[in-house]
């Protein structure tokens, strides 16, 4: 579908093929036909691939460079440090596919089985996909469309062979589009836990996350919380270790935010340099700084009432402020 | 292309510059925006088109959310943000109902958007078109570079940061992307902290630039864009 009329009302309308804007459109037959509006098999097959996943997690984030992916791969690394508990990492950022380099797989291929794709383990009880494995040097560039990353997508969820996890971590690309609709559509009946959102403190951050929390009550998309990542830096050499704000909080960061939304703010997490370092070296942040205060901040993150170990309680009966409803 | 049939409202426009990232949160809108406004300093009249339709930052950079765009008979009229109107500014931002609306759209609908973009917006005369996009390699960057060929952009200007990790573009991925476009690739630029402290405290962003240190980078960068392009073209 590359060339889309300029009022093409959608392959999914009512109108699909029948407004005044197909004629002339390749598509037109296509979408006349209402092939756009029958539900994709894709769905169900996932649905029945993920009945052997307990809980399912987005790392959203309207803003890039928040700190998405390092927050999904510590968040997979400390729910990992429990032998008992599976855990997969799934990185749907199909054009910047961080997870590899952060969770120290780069250059690892994925193998196929009779059963699937297979995800490349970091821990026996730790799984990872991501398009970064397809890829034959990491240095490539993925410049796909829409509907390609939506494909990849769809196998993502319906042919990796996950087998028996305890929670699916899917970290996400910046912004409120193709990846992050298709995401939830495919997992729709496949009942998705909620989604954690990041932000760093400054105002620039604060307004792409408020669309994203606007597109989470759009798709219906539960808010488990949010997590303010940069938050105040403590420089390790500092024997006074007072606190500077690198990213000043000038409209009252991510706690304003979430007072006025009423979502929950999971927790703050302070900059580290060697948080930096960690990811570029492959490791898990939370091994090799046990004493930093971030290495705290995600501890407490991760065992909070909100996305604990045993559970994850999420807030569903989120009231939309005015202003928002419609949008 | 109808673009080619009839230059419309880029006719009068002399040069394109892309700025492009892979990696998110690296400062391709303030760069956008710095890049800009340092043409400005040399004289120069330049428009800005934000084509990142999820997170457009760009408006609040200049102090100019809120503000309507009107329609003129060639289409839509750029919001100037300076009083002198020499540096003008298109985003979706103006176009969404309430701020925090999100604009989620597939590719397709967002690619018809950026065409309009290009295509139904009343620059007039402008040395210097600005693209700012958002980050990764698809529709929207796609789209902007198609809709833009017949013009032939000047050249992309890649921002990234000096970790790894954001290093996507650097290792190649920008390049190959320029390639795809056919169009020349510029160079890369110092991020300054404090500008962003400027930025954030709502301190008149185009009063402070000529004092920040990312001043002379951007000036070399804006040097280089003008011997390029010399000022009277047929």
């Amino acid at each position: 579908m590359e060339e889309v009329p300029h009022d093409c009302p959608g392959a999914d309308s009512a109108q699909a093929g029948r407004g005044a804007s197909c004629q002339g459109c390749p598509n037109q037959r296509l979408c006349a036909s209402g092939a756009g509006a029958a539900p994709d098999p894709a769905i169900e097959e996932i649905k029945e691939k993920m009945k052997t996943v307990k809980h399912k997690i987005l790392v959203l984030s309207g803003k890039g460079g928040v700190g998405k992916s390092t927050f999904s791969a510590h968040l997979a690394h400390g729910l990992a440090e429990d032998e008992n508990t599976q855990i997969a990492l799934l990185d749907i950022d199909i054009c910047g596919p961080s997870i590899p380099k952060i969770m120290g797989l780069e250059g690892e291929q994925v193998h196929q089985s009779g059963s699937g794709w297979s995800p490349v383990y970091v821990e026996d009880n730790l799984g990872v996909m991501s398009v970064g494995f397809l890829l034959s040097s990491p240095d490539d560039a993925v410049i796909w469309r829409g509907p390609k990353k939506n494909g990849m997508i769809k196998q993502f969820l319906r042919d990796v062979d996950w087998g028996e996890v305890d929670y699916l971590i899917v970290d996400t690309p910046p912004g409120t589009s193709d990846e992050h609709l298709s995401v939830v559509q495919y997992l729709a009946t496949a009942h998705i836990d909620g989604a954690v959102i990041i932000t760093t403190p400054q105002e620039v951050s604060l307004q792409d996350v408020r669309k994203e929390i606007n597109f989470c009550h759009k798709v219906k998309l539960p808010i488990i919380g949010v997590v303010e990542n940069m938050s105040g830096f403590i420089c390790p050499k500092c024997k006074v270790r007072k606190e500077s704000q690198i990213f000043p909080p000038t409209t009252g960061g991510a706690e304003v935010m979430c007072q006025d939304l009423k979502v929950p703010l999971l927790g703050k997490v302070p900059l580290d340099p060697r948080i930096g370092k960690s990811c570029d070296k492959g490791q898990s942040f939370l091994v090799d700084a046990p004493d930093s205060p971030a290495t705290s901040a995600y501890r407490s993150i991760i065992q909070s009432e909100y996305l604990g170990v045993e559970g994850v309680s999420v807030h569903t009966s989120v009231q939309i402020p005015t202003g928002l409803e419609g949008a | 292309m109808e673009a080619a049939a009839e230059p419309g409202n880029l006719a009068g426009v002399q040069h394109i510059i892309l700025v492009l990232s892979g990696k998110g949160g690296v400062g391709k809108s303030t760069i956008s925006t710095q890049l800009a406004l340092a043409l400005r300093h040399a004289g120069k009249k330049v428009g800005i088109l934000d084509v990142d339709l999820c997170g457009p930052s760009i408006p609040r950079m200049l102090q100019s959310q809120g503000r309507a765009v009107h329609q003129c008979d060639s289409g839509w009229v750029p919001v100037f943000v300076d009083q002198e109107q020499s540096v003008s500014l298109m985003s979706v931002g103006f176009l969404l109902e309430k701020p925090d609306e999100a604009v989620v759209w597939r590719g397709p609908k967002k690619n018809a958007l950026i065409k309009q973009f290009v295509s139904d917006v009343a620059w007039g005369e402008l040395d210097y078109l600005v693209v700012d996009t958002p980050p990764g390699t698809s529709d929207e960057h796609m789209a902007t570079v198609e809709a833009l060929r017949p013009y032939r952009p000047l050249g992309a200007l890649v921002v990234t940061t000096p970790q790894e990790c954001t290093s996507i573009f650097s290792s190649g991925g920008g390049e190959e992307l320029a390639r795809h476009a056919g169009v020349p690739f510029l160079g890369s630029v110092p991020l300054d902290p404090e500008l962003t402290r400027s930025l954030e405290e709502g301190r008149d962003f185009i009063q402070e630039f000529p004092k920040s240190p990312a001043f002379p980078a951007l000036t070399s960068i804006a040097q280089k864009i003008l011997d390029a392009t010399p000022a009277c073209l047929s």
